[in-house]
């Protein structure tokens, strides 16, 4: 038998070994109970790069090792990939390791966002693994001179009817499955699943709580140096002077002070060192400037009156004749949002021989490699990213930030690992925060019909995305080295702004008119994009339509519904909750979306209490119940915590939360000022899953965010009779 | 200046050499290799680093490593662990509710739930609130962990 080690990686295999096409036409097309994909596309992932061997290799001891291009950001990807190869390889899941993103090792599949990971790496995983057990029945017929169908996979192994067998590993003779996936393929029969559709737990949660090595946090590297970064006081503005002697002085321990223009790193052997520099460094050093903030008017004012480029983003139906005086018209906004990531960013990096190592819980190694190879002017070939787990990020925080920040420090001390810690102050002043929106909706209602004829969606914000994808300047310290590199603002309206924009509802015109302007502060991906405020303000205004036309808020949205999927949700959630009882000033709110249109439908109702206290109102949310519909389900209890934690976390944002700013800087720097949820604060949920086997998977992590904050708020109205149209909701604005 | 320390974590004695004002997370994490205890904020706000000084939850970012000598009982989330690899009570209960989406801020909601526990065995929802309340939780899994404390109280 061939010898090679695990730790093989597939370049060294020989090459060879004749590609096969696999196909259809080996088995014959009687496979009767074999699913078929139902498209003609192979998963997006897939088709980027179709060798089997790029997704799944054969360890010389028969476990399975699958790679996917993901990151591990709580989502639970992990045990969702290896559970799906396990099933399409008929092994036991405990065979079955799974690789996360690391550049030239795993696929690149971009970014770890838009809740994807299910539909392209799940899915390619699902394919590769398909046609990797074709390989081998192939392989093994030939070996047994036996039909394919006289064979079967097990454990790890494939065996004759009597009970002759061979390894997956040595039916390969020690080479990798490198033939490309290509349709059509025989899928397992979802009839005899074993692992997938069942709430499988999570191996890892268990090395969470037994404190071993997981986040990238607990990396140790001997030799290695602590770092902290003096970031100015607020954007734009330049160090004039900085006293490095004075530091080193105050705190023997500093190692190197590393200055290239406004960018200041702080090196030390120990952490607390690093630590004491950085307070130091905030104490004495001179900044001078930085970019003006529009404090002093309501944010929403300055939005509208920014310069903005203009799209209509959708133009449905003919408004010729429409009603010069809409039925209703109402104006939303939403402040910025602060991801929040219970652990500020972190990276590590090695700069030796030419190379440079980063360890990231970045959610895109390749995209961030590029931009590392540009930001440091070397061969993207010499730079090696590997992805760790990270605290929770809900989009594009601080990660790839803080990585950049690792690699200019590594590169002054060539040889030692330099681990960056921001401080919970560099996270909550310099993240991109998720955009404020403003949001103008006006409908005109058939009082005949009690049906909408025409809709109106107007908001202005600013982009939703700005993901580094390649681009150094993206990268926070790239803008202020001595010779910055500065973002240049995009020219087009992002899709992310007005996601969900458009109405899930079958309304007969509907126009969206988006104006995409640049906001004050730094901003980028918050989980859902913009389908947070457009959900808001359109289920709100669906709920306002409603309370006008009498109409039963449930019914009024169904009757506006085409789609039996997107019923049942909110039929299901209306079930959930029809014992309810309600006391004076409780109040239940629903509200219903689809996240992008396109992927998981999610319908929700918040029991909202609103209570007068002797200083004012407080609003408690006791409960939240959510139906969710994401196709096949993968992993039920994955797919539920998802939902809960998105619930609960849009609560949070609805009620709590809002970025403030003076005219000078950001003035939410701790959590103090910017009060997430606590313990005393968090509802109760219940969400019900709506499996559907048959159906495609579809992206599910960010569907509850939207409606969440519209049912709070339709609760809100129920039990007060205020409608709140600003977030947050805040008791003092009950009074306004 | 440094100065040598003796500490008692997880029922062993380090002497350590350390400047006596660094915080006891930084001595935990950096000095002695512990996992458990999290940087969160580093300002006490939001709990991720919590420990159990002689069995009461505090967090450990800001409290100078000299305060905690002489015998003080430091148990960390490693700490709660039986020699055997049997998980404590708490521990296993997170495992079984699944109450954990990334994880980060577990540390300081179990070893806030041990410390609960010990003063309250039975407690009902609201002291479970309470008793976690220091800790923040961004992904969001407060309902499930509520579920797991109960579930180790057996209430």
């Amino acid at each position: 038998m061939p010898h090679f080690t695990p730790s093989t990686s597939r370049r060294n295999f020989l090459k060879g070994a004749g590609c096969l096409t696999i196909g259809f036409v080996l088995f014959g097309v009687g496979a009767a109970a074999a699913e078929t994909p139902k498209g003609p596309e192979l998963p997006g992932s897939l088709q980027d790069n179709p060798r089997i061997n790029a997704w799944l290799e054969v360890l010389a001891d028969g476990r399975v090792r699958v790679l996917t291009g993901k990151i591990e950001i709580g989502q639970g990807i992990r045990t969702a990939v290896a559970q799906i190869a396990a099933e399409e390889l008929d092994m036991p899941l405990e065979r079955v390791e799974v690789v996360l993103a690391e550049t030239n090792r795993t696929p690149d599949e971009r970014y770890t966002a838009g809740s994807a990971s299910i539909e392209q790496s799940a899915m390619s995983v699902r394919y590769a693994a398909a046609a990797a057990r074709q390989k081998l029945l192939i392989l093994a017929a030939a070996q047994f001179k036996a039909m394919p169908s006289q064979l079967e996979l097990r454990n790890g192994s494939v065996r004759t009817t009597d009970g002759r067998q061979l390894g997956f590993a040595q039916l390969l003779g020690g080479q990798q499955l490198q033939d490309e996936v290509r349709l059509p393929i025989r899928l397992k029969p979802k009839a005899d699943y074993r692992y997938v559709g069942r709430s499988i737990p999570r191996d890892d949660i268990e090395r969470m709580v037994r404190a071993e090595e997981y986040y990238v946090q607990d990396l140790r590297f001997p030799g290695m140096v602590h770092a902290r970064i003096l970031r100015p006081p607020t954007y734009e503005a330049k160090l004039e002077s900085f006293d490095s002697k004075a530091l080193k002085k105050a705190v023997p321990g500093v190692l190197q002070v590393v200055v290239d223009g406004s960018f200041v790193g702080l090196l030390a052997e120990r952490e607390y060192d690093a630590k004491l520099a950085q307070d130091f460094g905030r104490l004495h050093a001179r900044w001078s400037g930085g970019r003006a903030l529009p404090a002093g008017q309501p944010l929403a004012d300055h939005l509208r009156q920014l310069p903005a480029i203009d799209k209509r983003t959708t133009d449905k139906g003919n408004f010729n004749g429409a009603p010069t005086t809409p039925t209703l018209r109402a104006s939303y906004f939403k402040p910025y949002l602060m991801h929040g990531s219970i652990g500020p960013s972190c990276a590590v990096a090695l700069f030796e021989q030419n190379t440079l190592h980063v360890w990231t819980h970045s959610q895109g190694v390749y995209p961030l490699r590029d931009a590392l190879a540009k930001l440091l002017k070397i061969n993207p070939e010499n730079v090696h990213v590997k992805g760790v787990p990270g605290s929770g990020c809900y989009g594009h925080n601080g990660a790839d930030d803080v990585a950049a920040d690792a690699a200019l420090l590594a590169r002054a001390v060539p040889g030692r690992h330099v681990r960056v810690q921001w401080s919970r102050e560099d996270e909550h002043a310099w993240e991109p925060y998720g955009s404020a929106m403003l949001l103008d909706l006006e409908a005109h209602l058939d009082p005949k019909t009690g049906r909408v004829t025409h809709w109106k969606h107007e908001l202005w914000s600013d982009t939703h995305s700005s993901r580094p994808g390649g681009s150094p300047e993206k990268l926070l310290a790239a803008q202020y080295l001595a010779q910055p590199l500065l973002p240049k603002p995009e020219d087009d309206v992002s899709g992310g702004i007005y996601r969900n924009s458009e109405p899930y509802y079958d309304f007969p015109a509907v126009r969206v008119d988006t104006h995409y302007v640049q906001g004050p502060l730094r901003v980028s991906a918050l989980r859902s994009l913009g389908a947070f405020g457009n959900v808001f303000a359109l289920e709100s205004f669906m709920e306002e339509l409603a309370v006008k036309a009498g109409q039963d808020p449930y019914a009024f949205r169904l009757r506006h519904l085409k789609d039996e999927r997107a019923k049942a949700v909110l039929r299901k959630v209306q079930d959930m909750v029809q014992n309810q009882k309600l006391a004076s000033r409780e109040g239940l709110g629903v509200a219903f979306a689809r996240y992008k249109n396109q992927a998981a439908y999610c319908a929700v109702v918040a029991k909202v209490t609103v209570a007068p206290e002797a200083d004012g109102s407080t609003i408690r949310v006791a409960k939240m119940w959510a139906a969710i519909d994401a196709g096949e389900v993968i992993n039920p209890d994955g797919l539920k915590n998802q939902t809960e934690g998105g619930l609960i976390q849009a609560a949070s944002w609805t009620l709590n939360e809002e970025v403030y700013f003076n005219a000078y800087q950001v003035t939410t720097r701790q959590w103090e000022q910017y009060p997430i949820y606590r313990f005393d604060e968090v509802p109760l949920v219940e969400v019900a899953v709506l499996d559907r086997p048959t159906e495609p998977p579809l992206g599910a992590g960010e569907a509850a965010q939207g409606p969440a904050a519209a049912a709070i708020a339709n609760a809100v109205f129920h039990a007060c009779g205020k409608r709140i149209r600003q977030l947050p909701i805040r008791p003092e604005k009950l009074l306004a | 200046m440094d100065a040598n320390l003796t500490l008692l974590v997880n029922g062993k004695q380090h002497t350590l050499r350390v400047d006596p004002a660094t915080p006891l997370l930084y001595v935990l994490r950096n000095d002695l290799a512990l996992n458990g205890p999290k940087f969160g904020c580093g300002l006490q706000q939001c709990g991720a680093c919590m420990v159990l000084l002689n069995d009461i939850a505090w967090p450990s970012c800001q409290l100078p490593v000299h305060q905690v000598t002489g015998g003080v009982a430091i148990t960390t989330l490693e700490g709660l662990t039986k020699p055997d690899g049997t998980l404590h009570p708490v521990q296993a209960a997170f495992v079984q509710e699944q109450a954990a989406q990334c994880g980060y801020c577990l540390n300081g909601m179990v070893i806030s739930a041990v410390s609960l526990l010990k003063q309250y065995p039975k407690p009902d929802e609201a002291a479970i609130r309470n008793g976690l309340f220091r800790v923040l939780c961004r992904c969001s899994v407060q309902a499930r962990a509520i579920r797991a404390v109960q579930r180790a109280a057996g209430v």
